[in-house]
């Protein structure tokens, strides 16, 4: 039976109902992550979603010290981040359907990477942090003991999917024909953002250069691999515009790559080759619009919300957060996780005077540790990598100075988003 | 080049046919009293699904905010690049919001606040739509 999506009570996604039941009793054990390439030439197979994603989750294992016959659990989200590859024909099995070439299915990894001991699938949609969330669930509740959390993501064309449709239907017919989609939402709510705090889209120069500077520093992104140009002040403020106050470096560079994590429990992990990365909290938001678009309003109320969840299932509260990943894949949304989660005390409005203080992984506010997608090229999981590689001390130049024993992730969006935190300690 | 068109369902038909007779009209749950828009199944409010309306609207509204595209992934708007999408609220309830490339208007050059009128816009395949202007 194909696997399916994980049913809507997986996912944490109210407040009031205290500590996670689970909390320090799921650990990380394993990471993974595929080389990065601009986009697939369409012909090289070993270069294919389904082949990155198998070169991630051997890595995961190799970085557990686990075989793959030890895995019972895989967990994917299937959803491809770029185009589909038909209608071109497709290839002989197993690259004979969508699944492998632009997106990946857990039953496309069961069976392509012979995982032979698998009793558990699930598909976390939308975000590979969605699957995480439910990994870190299906671990904490027994349904799987050693889980495969994986995500291939696709780029076919080299650049965002262009929309040649002359309609649009369903949702979109009230979107569509103005051509309202997520740039536009995020670069309006910046807009509401400037006027409502008096600051302007200059002030996120300091940030961009950090970014592009930490994933200068992580040899697994994809600018360290193949375009080490280190970003200046002047480079950004003369980006062209994409939906103005968006401009282009505000926006991620579409990238082919795959990344893998290898989720456990707590008494397992402290058997295997690395230190346990402990799991206190998974949390969700899915929040609503009212009309049309998402408002600055809902925006702040709904990253307030996620903060809040986050600090009450895992038992921390803001000043005890050391590592701090949100996700950046447009950066002008950044700053609504920050002031949301106020990491070192940062209040709604304070993001842009943060971000001109000292944010270097050496410096006491290291914000974005991992570079994010600005600095690595687009996927959603630098920052979930990064939490795990700085509470193992194991970041290497990205390493962080200040203490590293908490750590908090998640993407996408402030009204969808999944996130976890993570301790070197499972109480 | 006209907007791409809207392609109705059974939800929305209502509101497309109203644009067709230059009529705006939004849904209303008449157990909560509750305009929504888009329009759905449900009241997404009290998830009444047996006393959703239309209600007649003036036409007025007031920009709420707005920003400038200069790079759309919708081919049949790239030619007008760069464009405004402006978000108006509606003068009788400033919760219901709608999308305008505020005809008339330059790039950038969006009085945000200002009232707006509605008008109506055909799209390539014949279907109009809503959109704003500002008011003198």
């Amino acid at each position: 039976m194909a696997t399916k999506d994980a049913p809507a009570s997986v996912y944490r996604t109210k407040e009031g109902t205290g500590l996670w039941e689970h909390r320090g009793k799921v650990a990380v054990a394993g990471i993974g992550q595929a080389p990065c390439i601009r986009h697939w030439d369409g012909a090289d197979l070993g270069t294919s979603v389904g082949a990155l994603t198998i070169t991630a989750a051997q890595k995961a294992l190799d970085d557990a010290g686990i075989s793959p016959d030890e895995v019972d659990g895989v967990v994917t989200c299937p959803v491809g981040m770029g185009d589909t590859w038909a209608p071109r024909p497709y290839f002989a099995p197993p690259y004979d359907t969508e699944d492998g070439l632009s997106l990946l299915t857990a039953d496309w990894l069961v069976k392509n990477m012979g995982l032979k001991n698998v009793k558990f699938t699930s598909h976390g949609p939308r975000c590979l942090n969605t699957a995480l969330a439910v990994g870190a669930q299906a671990v904490g509740e027994g349904k799987t003991s050693t889980c495969l959390v994986v995500r291939g993501t696709g780029n076919l064309t080299g650049r965002y999917h262009q929309m040649e449709e002359k309609t649009f239907s369903g949702a979109n017919a009230f979107t569509g024909p103005w051509g309202w989609q997520l740039i536009p939402q995020i670069a309006f709510g910046f807009d509401q953002y400037c006027r409502k705090y008096n600051t302007s889209h200059d002030r996120m120069a300091p940030f961009i250069i950090n970014q592009r500077r930490n994933g200068l520093l992580n040899p697994e992104g994809y600018y360290y691999q193949h375009r080490r140009e280190v970003l200046t002040v002047e480079d950004y403020l003369a980006a062209r515009w994409v939906c103005k106050p968006m401009s282009l470096l505000d926006c991620d560079l579409p990238i082919q790559t795959a990344g893998a994590f290898l989720f456990t429990t707590g008494a397992r992990a402290r058997h295997m080759k690395q230190k346990p990365v402990y799991i206190l909290n998974h949390c969700s938001q899915r929040g609503v619009v009212r009309s049309g678009c998402e408002t600055l309003d809902e925006t702040e109320e709904w990253t307030d919300h996620i903060a809040r969840m986050c600090y009450e299932g895992s038992g921390l509260s803001a000043k005890e957060i050391d590592v701090f990943n949100p996700y950046d894949g447009f950066t002008l949304f950044f700053q609504y996780f920050l002031e949301g989660f106020q990491w070192h005390g940062v209040k709604r409005g304070e993001a842009h005077d943060f971000y001109a203080g000292n944010i270097s992984v050496e410096g006491p506010h290291p914000l974005s540790s991992s570079g994010g997608n600005c600095g690595n090229g687009r996927t959603r999981w630098w920052g979930q990598r990064d939490c795990i590689q700085q509470l193992r001390g194991k970041a290497g130049y990205r390493q962080v100075k200040v203490k590293h024993e908490t750590a908090i992730a998640g993407a996408y969006t402030a009204g969808y988003s999944d996130w976890l935190i993570y301790s070197t300690s499972p109480n | 080049m006209p907007k791409p068109s809207p392609i109705a369902d059974a939800v929305s038909k209502p509101f497309w046919d109203a644009c067709n007779e230059r009529r705006l009209i939004v849904q209303v749950c008449e157990t909560c009293n509750r305009m929504q828009y888009p329009p759905e199944k449900t009241c997404l409010a009290c998830g009444s699904s047996e006393h959703l309306g239309w209600r007649d609207v003036k036409g007025r509204g007031k920009i709420h905010g707005y920003c400038v595209m200069y790079d759309s992934r919708v081919r049949l708007l790239q030619e007008r690049q760069p464009f405004n999408i402006a978000i108006v609220e509606l003068e009788e309830n400033p919760e219901i919001k709608f999308f305008s490339h505020l005809p008339g208007t330059a790039p950038d050059k969006v009085p945000v606040g200002a009232a707006v009128n509605l008008e109506f816009e055909e799209t390539v395949m014949g279907q109009l739509v809503p959109e704003w202007r500002v008011a003198n």
